[in-house]
């Protein structure tokens, strides 16, 4: 009979229920604020009262997938060992490889799983499977990797039977998933988007100033909203759907402010049909890394075959445009 | 969400002839391209796959090959920017991540 250490005084613990701290840290995450402070230490916790029995669970130090995991098993007695991420979530540090076969077996061995608990499964979030190579894992300690569901939240269901439904095998992207990422869009975009606002008051007025935030917003708020009902599977053939659509108003105005349509008015149409469509195509093709379904050959594909497309669009539009301030500024018509 | 968005490119290979059957891949892949099959893992729905890797590095017997990799506009184009030949996820260039969340 194996002794087992019981005494956890070296051993960090947590609890299943979140703090009003743990929320704000959620909220300013999300903002992307601060990127690198929302990180737990890595390391062995206790969940509850952990036996040798107990499951031991694995996740990254990003403090969004770490509390996910613990507040989604209230009640359950385990262990959690988080392994460093650098406070990165699971899958892209899967995909980077920093949650991955090195970095568990080096946990596992040194926190002495095997002195702390009987049996020989570790459960990972499916997700992490791109950067564990579960049977080096074996091979190297004698843990079992076991794949867990992909969502935190269905992990009381796998507990129970220790089998995932396909369903719960399988990633999603509902609304609430990808509206939680507008923020983060947003912010990355404000600087930009002052600047498209001051470049276009200054070549067209409160009108074109408008014209450009809103098809920058058209980009990261409406386009991850809109996502599956947008035509075409490209994200840059439905960003420009979309920036037409949002564009449309803005000609409108135009048209219905002027009796009849001269040259400059043709020329800062046109202009403006070419540029913040493609500046809407090119902020939804820079959504493609945020959503589970796009592989790396296939964003490749469709990089070489818009961005020059965007690219010349723009710089066109942006000509006729600044020729139609000219023309308005010198008063020729 | 529909789960294919690019029909045809992807890397994913895959030789039944070396598989041992051990289930691996339908339980990794989060978009159900394998499913099990008889005597083998049978691919049912390539087109879905977006070349993770997970299944490749899970599979025993090395019966799959994928280039796996991210599948994200920001990274490669910042990767491109720096010079560097591959991109990555949760740099600086990464916006923060989605149902990868968790
Ligand atoms: S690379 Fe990923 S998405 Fe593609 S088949 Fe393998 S596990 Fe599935
Ligand atoms: S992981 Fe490899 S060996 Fe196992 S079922 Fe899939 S292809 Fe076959």
């Amino acid at each position: 009979m194996p002794v087992f250490r019981t005494h956890p005084s070296a051993f960090l613990h947590t609890t299943s229920s979140l703090t009003p701290a743990n929320h704000w840290d959620h909220i300013l995450a999300r903002f992307g604020y601060r990127r690198e402070w929302h990180r737990v230490d890595p390391g062995l916790y206790h969940l509850g009262n952990p036996t040798p029995d107990s499951v031991v669970l694995v996740t990254s130090n990003y403090s969004l997938s770490f509390d996910a995991l613990r507040s989604s098993i209230p009640g359950v007695d385990a262990y959690i060992l988080v392994l460093d991420t650098f406070g990165i979530n699971v899958w892209c540090a899967a995909g980077k490889g920093t949650f991955g076969t090195k970095e568990l077996i080096h946990r596992i061995q040194d926190v002495h799983l095997d002195t702390l608990v009987r049996h020989r499964v570790v459960i990972l979030p499916q997700l992490g499977a791109p950067g564990v190579a579960a049977h080096e894992v074996k091979k190297a300690t004698g843990f079992r990797v076991e794949y867990g569901p992909i969502r935190a939240a269905d992990l009381p269901e796998y507990l129970k039977t220790h089998e995932a439904t396909p369903a719960m095998r399988t990633v999603r992207f509902p609304l609430a998933d990808r509206a939680i990422l507008i923020p983060v869009e947003v912010v990355g975009t404000f600087i930009p988007m002052l600047g498209a606002a001051v470049a276009g008051f200054l070549l067209g007025g409160l009108w074109l100033a408008l014209a450009a935030v809103i098809s920058m917003l058209a980009g990261t708020v409406l386009f991850p909203l809109v996502l599956p009902w947008l035509p075409f599977r490209e994200f840059s053939a439905k960003g420009f759907i979309l920036g037409i659509l949002v564009i449309l108003p803005f000609a409108a105005i135009k048209l219905t402010s002027i009796s009849v349509i001269s040259l400059q008015v043709a020329l800062s149409l046109a202009g403006l049909f070419l540029v913040f469509p493609a500046i809407t195509a090119f902020i939804s093709l820079n959504f493609t890394g945020s959503t589970p379904f796009t592989s790396k050959t296939g964003v490749r594909l469709e990089m070489n075959r818009f961005i020059p497309l965007m690219a010349w669009l723009f710089g066109i539009g942006c000509v006729l445009t600044i020729i139609a301030r000219i023309m308005s500024l010198t008063g020729a018509a | 969400m529909e789960a294919t968005i690019y029909v045809g490119v992807n890397t994913l290979v895959y030789d039944p002839d070396v598989c041992i059957n051990c289930g691996m891949c339908s339980v990794v892949c989060p978009h159900g391209v394998f499913a099990r099959g008889e005597n083998t893992a049978i691919l049912v729905h390539k087109d879905a796959c977006m070349e993770c890797g997970a299944c490749a590095l899970n599979c025993p017997a090395h019966a799959i090959w994928v280039d796996s990799g991210v599948g994200c506009a920001t990274a490669m184009i910042y990767a491109a920017l720096r010079g560097e030949k591959e991109a990555t996820c949760g740099g600086s260039s990464c916006g923060g991540g989605s149902a990868c969340c968790r």
